[in-house]
């Protein structure tokens, strides 16, 4: 049965099973192939993508409950707040596979949207359920840092 | 490039290590034919598939028309940096501005692509910067010369007189792109290696620079591309249903549900197990859990991990095959009236690499078309053509990038590359792509063995090790592989005795000692291969035998290192930047250290935790290296920061256990890795060196978990002898 779906703001018909995992559907229905597969249990974060503004596993989100959300994956990141991660992320090199970071950036955008001040704290918690092998933490943890400055000095500035 | 004098350089180089020996034994013997065959130029028969042949300069390097330096990667990108790394020494000589660099993995050619220290293609051992060094450069110098000649040429002026900056050819008022000249540069003759002046290290603009961004790029954005990213037209996807215990063979099997579900197209034995083809990936899984499946353990391994290590145990106090002996370490033990004796335990742990294992495969008749990431080229080319019954030449492989390896993608039985070829040719003409889920990777084996220590020391009046015996029982990773011919001599394969057989530490009298068991379980290199055990033991020992002499661990460790200036600098070092017995730490906090030589390169770590009842946090570390010249300082540290973290996972949680034959863990809920809020602070300090580059992405692994372990030691006065390090 056919399910819509609204994904980076453009609208989908999608004809899969009500069960197949929002993952399988970006990745291999739509080509969108940044949302990486790691676990398929939640466990991991390489298929983080914004559902609404939070930040979401795909890997155990059926199409069936995707339905009339605002999907938004790695490749649809618009906010100024992601703009900011992703030129950190460059910046220091953060990025080592690479493999797991769309799902931190993902997670990490959402963060600075909903906290533009985090502290090594706030970052632990937001940032724990996205493991990376290549163990980019550190990296990571600065890159936050270096972007939320911009919105916090501006904001501060303003 | 002239590979004795390469070799010449490298074994010049103040420490090499053992496996490194090896290689250049290896490479040295058996392979030399071979290598003096390969540079630069690669050999005149072998056509690069993967550029336009009008526009290469050698095998490394082309340059288009629109500006464009096109570099061919012969390592696998797997995030180390090697992208980075090679192109860096090739702009460098070349005089190439940085932004005009882009690089892609060179296609499947051992006569052009070999690893100059394996004299095969592949990357590891933290080789792929230390034996490409020179010959990067030369590529880079002889391109930039053919630019030279040809402006040369077209301007009718000397090429004495043409200077090379930023890619720009000039003359007088006259100028060139690197682009400009292009075609007119490829068709220059190649020149002679011995006829390239390179730059001294006081020359460099790129190399040991800070700012040279990565040119492994896309991954910020979800812009590149993995194996698990391939799509080609008419593609299947392939999951396999393995034998729950390693060794087991399907009886019988009914696939009938299977191929009823939708998306199912075929089902059907393989060597490996149950291959299920889809459409796609959901499918393939659903219709695999539909299947029944009878299998055969009449030839599996049965036992559990309990069992495995007791027997260990018990081998350790039985005396092994001699694998390193100075004077008679077991008379003057047997003679003292005060041995320390520890014995230490190490599980079986998974590479976990984050992107599950995955391989596209096409077969026609006899030849194959392939693409993954490729960390064996050579040993997956041979493997895949002898399967098929063909010869190297129909086997193309397109690597692309790899989401980790850590050791898992070079297997050597080419195990999951065999397996998607097997399925695929089954549906001749079909692309398919085998992807495991991270339960068929967590529990498919090759993995980093389980091994017992004990260790036995004596000490003289000043509390310096007298004579030390060593026994080390556990699975050879080398036995039945076709590197084991080269790397197990004597009934010692080097890999298991690593890091101990060669520690640096003076001690007069000493013995280390080999039992190779054999066990059903599959295994296979991880990070940093035996040092993952070997250096935890030595450092644990150290520290045991330090506070037994009543010294402090670093003093002790620089009086047995008197002969060593490069590990003393580098621990020195450390332990200065760390403020090693200067700066106070708070109630319920400790201070550890570790040092140790692996892949050519030296670290040393030390480290604070904090411990709070049965619970402890690792706070900081500050690691210092020495690795020859740090051709990009910024990933030099990040390879440092990823190979603590890598090494931390497994010094806190990582633990493959077996209940009778079957492995307990699936997933990351059971088979626990390191996440953000465990991670230390991490500060790399890099020795200023000349000296040629040696390995970066391994050796900051071993020191992390004895570093901890000392740690907690300072904190608790207990000895930790075994990992994952728990309190209680
Ligand atoms: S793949 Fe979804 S959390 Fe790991
Ligand atoms: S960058 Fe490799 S897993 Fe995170």
């Amino acid at each position: 049965m056919p399910y819509l779906l609204t994904i980076n703001g453009q609208s989908h018909e999608i004809d899969v099973e009500g069960d197949m995992p929002l993952l399988w559907v970006v990745r291999e229905q739509l080509n969108l192939t940044g949302t990486k597969f790691g676990c398929g249990m939640a466990q991991c974060g390489a298929c983080t993508v914004q559902i609404d503004g939070v930040a979401t596993r795909t890997c155990v989100l059926t199409v069936a409950d995707s339905v009339g959300k605002n999907i938004v994956t790695i490749e649809g990141l618009q906010s100024p707040q992601a703009l900011a991660i992703q030129t950190a992320w460059v910046e220091l090199q953060v990025p080592q596979c690479g493999y797991c970071q769309s799902g931190q950036v993902v997670s990490a955008t959402t963060l600075l949207e909903q906290n533009s001040n985090p502290t090594d704290a706030d970052i632990d918690a937001a940032m724990s359920g996205n493991i990376c092998r290549c163990g980019t933490y550190p990296r990571i943890k600065a890159g936050i840092k270096m972007a939320a400055a911009q919105f916090y000095n501006a904001a501060g500035a303003a | 490039m002239n590979i004795n004098r390469f070799l010449k350089s490298a074994a010049g180089h103040q420490t090499v290590d053992n496996s490194r020996r090896s290689f250049l034994k290896v490479s040295a013997g058996t392979s030399a034919g071979l290598m003096l065959g390969v540079s630069f130029n690669g050999s005149a028969l072998a056509q690069s598939a993967a550029t336009d042949a009008a526009l290469e300069l050698n095998a490394f390097v082309s340059i288009t028309p629109d500006n464009v330096v096109k570099v061919l990667i012969k390592h696998l990108e797997m995030g180390q940096g090697v992208y980075t790394g090679l192109a860096t020494c090739i702009a460098e000589e070349m005089d190439a501005a940085w932004s005009q660099v882009e690089c892609e993995h060179a296609p499947a050619n051992t006569a052009r692509y070999a690893n100059l220290l394996m004299g095969q293609q592949g990357t590891g051992g933290s080789t792929a910067i230390a034996n490409s060094f020179m010959q990067m450069r030369q590529a880079g110098a002889a391109a930039r010369s053919m630019l030279v000649s040809a402006a040369a040429a077209q301007w009718q002026v000397p090429a004495s007189e043409i200077t090379v900056s930023n890619g720009i050819l000039t003359h007088g008022a006259r100028s060139a792109t690197f682009g400009e000249l292009a075609i007119a540069a490829a068709q220059q003759p190649s020149p002679d290696a011995e006829s390239l002046s390179l730059k001294t290290p006081a020359e460099f603009k790129l190399i040991g620079q800070e700012n040279t961004l990565r040119k492994d790029v896309g991954k910020h954005n979800g812009a590149a591309i993995y194996t698990q990213d391939v799509k080609l037209p008419g593609m299947l996807t392939a999951v396999v249903a393995h034998s729950p215990r390693f060794g087991g063979k399907v009886k019988s099997f009914d696939a009938g549900a299977a191929l009823a579900r939708h998306g199912v197209r075929q089902v059907f034995e393989i060597d490996s197990g149950i291959a299920v083809l889809a459409t796609d990936y959901w499918s393939a899984t659903k219709g695999r859990e539909l299947l029944s499946i009878e299998w055969d353990d009449s030839a599996a391994e049965t036992r559990g991990t309990a069992d495995i290590l007791q027997q260990y145990r018990g081998l350790v106090d039985t005396a092994g095959a001699v694998a390193e002996s100075h004077g008679d370490a077991e008379q003057t033990l047997a003679q003292s009236a005060d041995v320390t004796e520890l014995v230490f335990e190490y599980p079986y742990l998974a590479h976990a690499q984050m992107e599950p294992m995955n391989c596209v495969a096409q077969v026609n008749g006899t030849s194959a078309e392939m693409w993954y990431g490729c960390q064996s080229a050579s040993g997956d080319q041979a493997a895949i053509a002898q399967l098929l019954g063909t010869g190297i030449e129909h086997v193309k492989i397109n690597t692309v990038f790899a989401g980790g390896g850590f050791g898992r993608r070079a297997n050597p039985v080419s195990d999951y590359v065999l397996e998607a070829v097997r399925i695929a040719r089954q549906v001749q003409g079909t692309p398919v792509k085998l992807v495991w889920s991270r339960e068929d990777d967590m529990q498919a084996g090759y993995y980093r063995p389980a091994y017992v220590h004990k260790l036995s020391a004596s000490q003289d009046a000043n509390g310096k090790p007298a004579a030390i015996q060593i026994r080390v029982a556990g699975q050879s990773i080398m036995a039945g592989t076709s590197l084991g011919a080269m790397m197990i001599s004597n009934g010692i394969d080097i890999t298991s005795v690593e890091g101990l057989s060669d520690m640096s530490y003076d001690i007069p009298e000493r013995q280390v000692e080999l039992h190779s068991t054999q066990v059903g379980i599959p295994v296979q290199w991880w990070r940093s291969v035996g040092h993952t055990h070997t250096a935890f033991s030595k450092e644990v020992f150290i520290d045991a035998l330090a506070r037994k002499a009543g010294a402090d661990p670093v003093a002790y460790r620089l009086e047995l290192l008197k002969n060593n200036p490069r590990e003393t600098a580098v621990l020195q070092l450390a332990a200065e930047k760390a403020g090693w017995g200067t700066t106070q730490l708070p109630a319920g906090w400790g201070r550890g250290v570790a040092v140790h030589t692996s892949f050519g390169s030296t670290v040393a770590e030390i480290v604070d935790v904090s411990v709070q009842g049965n619970n402890f946090k690792v706070e900081r570390v500050v690691a210092a290296i020495d690795c020859g010249i740090a051709v990009n300082p910024s990933i030099v540290r990040a390879q440092v920061e990823s190979a603590i973290a890598y090494g931390l996972s497994a010094a806190l949680a990582d633990e493959v256990t077996l209940t009778a034959g079957n492995v307990d863990q699936t997933n990351f809920h059971t088979y626990r890795v390191l996440r953000m809020n465990a991670m230390p602070s991490v500060e790399t300090h890099i020795v200023p060196s000349t000296n040629p580059p040696s390995g970066v992405g391994e050796p900051g692994t071993p020191p992390i978990a004895p570093a901890v372990a000392n740690a907690l030691a300072a904190v608790t006065g207990r000895t930790f002898t075994r990992l994952p390090l728990k309190l209680a």
